[in-house]
């Protein structure tokens, strides 16, 4: 009955009284029950969920009295203290949370198979993961048992697996959304962010969850415009960016392919094109895999087995710590956890932690560089399309799927997924995503140009 | 290629609380030995004079009155009982000192 229905259509609908709250969320909650145990989406499901715009939030924001897992099982039994200000905003919208979703554990992967309780199944195709760390936020908006969702990003885990699912996800320019009651990994670099349908419906949920908040001193006191206003604004004399590092070796000739015919369609729109270059790029990963494990390591150093969540037996307090860290953490984890405890140790901080540090400082040039001079910088948002369930093998493999999404991150931009195609592999059709990218505070240029582009290719 | 000794990993296990068997250290050391290379490449990068980016918002000192506000209607003894041994209104932890 409500397939395919947009978040601004259930506004609509709702407004014009022609559906109550309660039949949406029956609605919805119904449809999630018969399809999660089949596409693991959700880890908890609210059978309470009140009345409202149905939603979906990642299981690393926390929900007052719910389980908050972080896809972990060092979390596994740790109920949330109070909401978080993400999680206010969307409630004071009229929206109903169905309940929280499947997301590598910790937040740390690229396809949703690190979660502590399993991997999230790709909509679209049941083999393919749908791509992480916010696996089952895409697929609960992908799969219509949600109309929105709420995930986060650190280096690209919510615009990578939109892609992989056809929906939108929207990055945040670092500040603009409240971290308060995100659990923190990379403190310098995450942000909530939503995954839509459309990209209308990004800008509505952005305008519920953007602001200041006095709860995160990080969120800028900028005004927030409202967004849904760039909406149906012509991209004509937009300056668009095409980094020719962003079409180098290791991308997929289809989706190479799709990402061409989207920029002609910007032009064929009155966009002005120019090839520009990044030449950090080529940087970016090496520099996010030392600043991530070393935030990431001090940020974890909480979960010890005593304050909450999972504990083991131990004879003494050592013991305590690190049986509990050690039964309690994936893999990827304690790996990034020794990453960056070894970075950050003496007589390695200035030639791994400072050094990354330092040329985060020439990636922002980078971009500051470009965007003196263009509006914004368009390219893939993911090099491939949705790897098979176990295709991905060695550590390198899961971090080389964040090549175009981790810099957005590090110099705290903005940016967009959005659809652009379908390519095909074994004769399954897989969607491609185009990533949009703007400067720090600029999301209406985002919202403008993929609206633009989403609207030609209805 | 970048190479980390089974030593050292365990050194950064024990500072970073992790416990590994004799398979996992060999299989870390492996993994972490890939990963240092990989991220090795930084050094060809002169950054000789440039600031560290620590933060990207642009804000400097976020001050605020030093009163406290309160924004939790909860109960804090739900915090205690969040942890997983409790007494009374204390959380219980191992012993840290060996007795003498």
């Amino acid at each position: 009955m409500f397939k395919g229905l947009t978040l601004k259509k259930a506004q609509e609908i709702l407004s014009r009284k022609e559906v109550s709250g309660e039949e949406l969320t029956q609605y919805f909650l119904k449809r999630t029950y018969e399809l999660n145990p089949k596409f693991n989406a959700y880890l908890s499901i609210f059978e309470n969920a009140p009345g409202g715009l149905p939603c979906a939030v990642k299981d690393l924001i926390m929900v007052e009295g719910e389980k908050c897992t972080g896809g972990s099982k060092i979390l596994e039994n740790y109920i949330a203290s109070y909401d978080a200000t993400v999680v206010k905003k969307i409630r004071a919208s009229g929206s109903s949370i169905l309940g929280k979703t499947n997301m590598d554990d910790s937040a740390m992967g690229t396809t949703g198979e690190n979660s502590a309780y399993g991997p999230t199944l790709n909509p679209l195709d049941h083999t393919r993961v749908a791509g992480g760390s916010s696996s089952g936020s895409v697929a609960a908006v992908a799969a219509d048992m949600a109309l929105f969702a709420l995930g986060s990003e650190t280096g690209g885990s919510v615009r990578l697996p939109a892609s992989w699912t056809g929906t939108v996800g929207v990055k945040p320019s670092y500040g603009r959304v409240s971290r308060h009651g995100l659990i923190p990994l990379t403190s310098s670099l995450d942000q909530v962010a939503p995954v839509t349908k459309n990209v209308e419906d990004a800008a509505i949920v952005m305008n519920m969850i953007s602001g200041h908040d006095a709860l995160d001193s990080t969120t800028s006191p900028k005004p927030v415009p409202d967004y849904t206003a760039s909406l149906g604004k012509s991209i004509k004399g937009l300056r668009v960016a095409v980094p020719k590092e962003f079409f180098g070796e290791g991308l997929d000739p289809q989706v190479e392919t799709f990402i061409k015919n989207a920029i002609k369609k910007l032009e064929e729109l009155g966009a002005k094109i120019s090839e520009v270059s990044l030449p950090m790029t080529d940087y970016a990963l090496a520099t996010y895999y030392i600043i991530t494990p070393s935030e990431v390591s001090t940020n974890l150093a909480r979960l010890d087995g005593i304050r909450y969540g999972y504990s083991a037996e131990g004879r003494n307090l050592l013991e305590v710590y690190e049986k509990s860290r050690s039964q309690g953490f994936g893999r990827e984890v304690q790996r990034r956890i020794m990453i960056g405890t070894f970075a950050l140790s003496a007589g390695y901080y200035d030639a791994y932690y400072k050094k990354a540090q330092q040329v985060r400082t020439l990636i922002c040039r980078d971009f500051d560089r470009v965007f003196h001079d263009h509006d914004v910088i368009v390219g893939p948002t993911s090099p491939v399309m949705a790897p098979k369930i176990g295709e991905f093998k060695d550590p390198l493999q899961f971090y080389l799927a964040d090549v175009y999404t981790v810099q957005a991150n590090l110099a705290g931009l903005c940016g967009i997924s959005v659809p652009c195609g379908f390519g095909e592999l074994d004769g399954v059709k897989l969607p491609i995503g185009l990533q949009i990218m703007a400067d720090r505070f600029q999301e209406e240029k985002i919202f403008q140009t993929a609206f633009a582009y989403e609207q030609s290719t209805r | 290629m970048s190479t980390i000794t089974k030593e050292q990993v365990e050194h950064i296990a024990k500072l970073a609380r992790l416990e590994f068997d004799d398979a996992q250290k060999e299989k870390m050391t492996k993994e972490l030995g890939q990963i240092l290379t990989y991220v090795e490449k930084l050094k060809e990068v002169n950054t000789e004079g440039v600031e560290p980016t620590a933060q990207v918002t642009g804000l400097e000192d976020v001050f605020r009155k030093d009163e406290a506000v309160p924004w939790w209607d909860g109960n804090p003894m739900d915090l205690v009982e969040a942890a997983p041994e409790h007494e009374g209104r204390f959380v219980k932890v191992k012993e840290v000192f060996k007795k003498v």
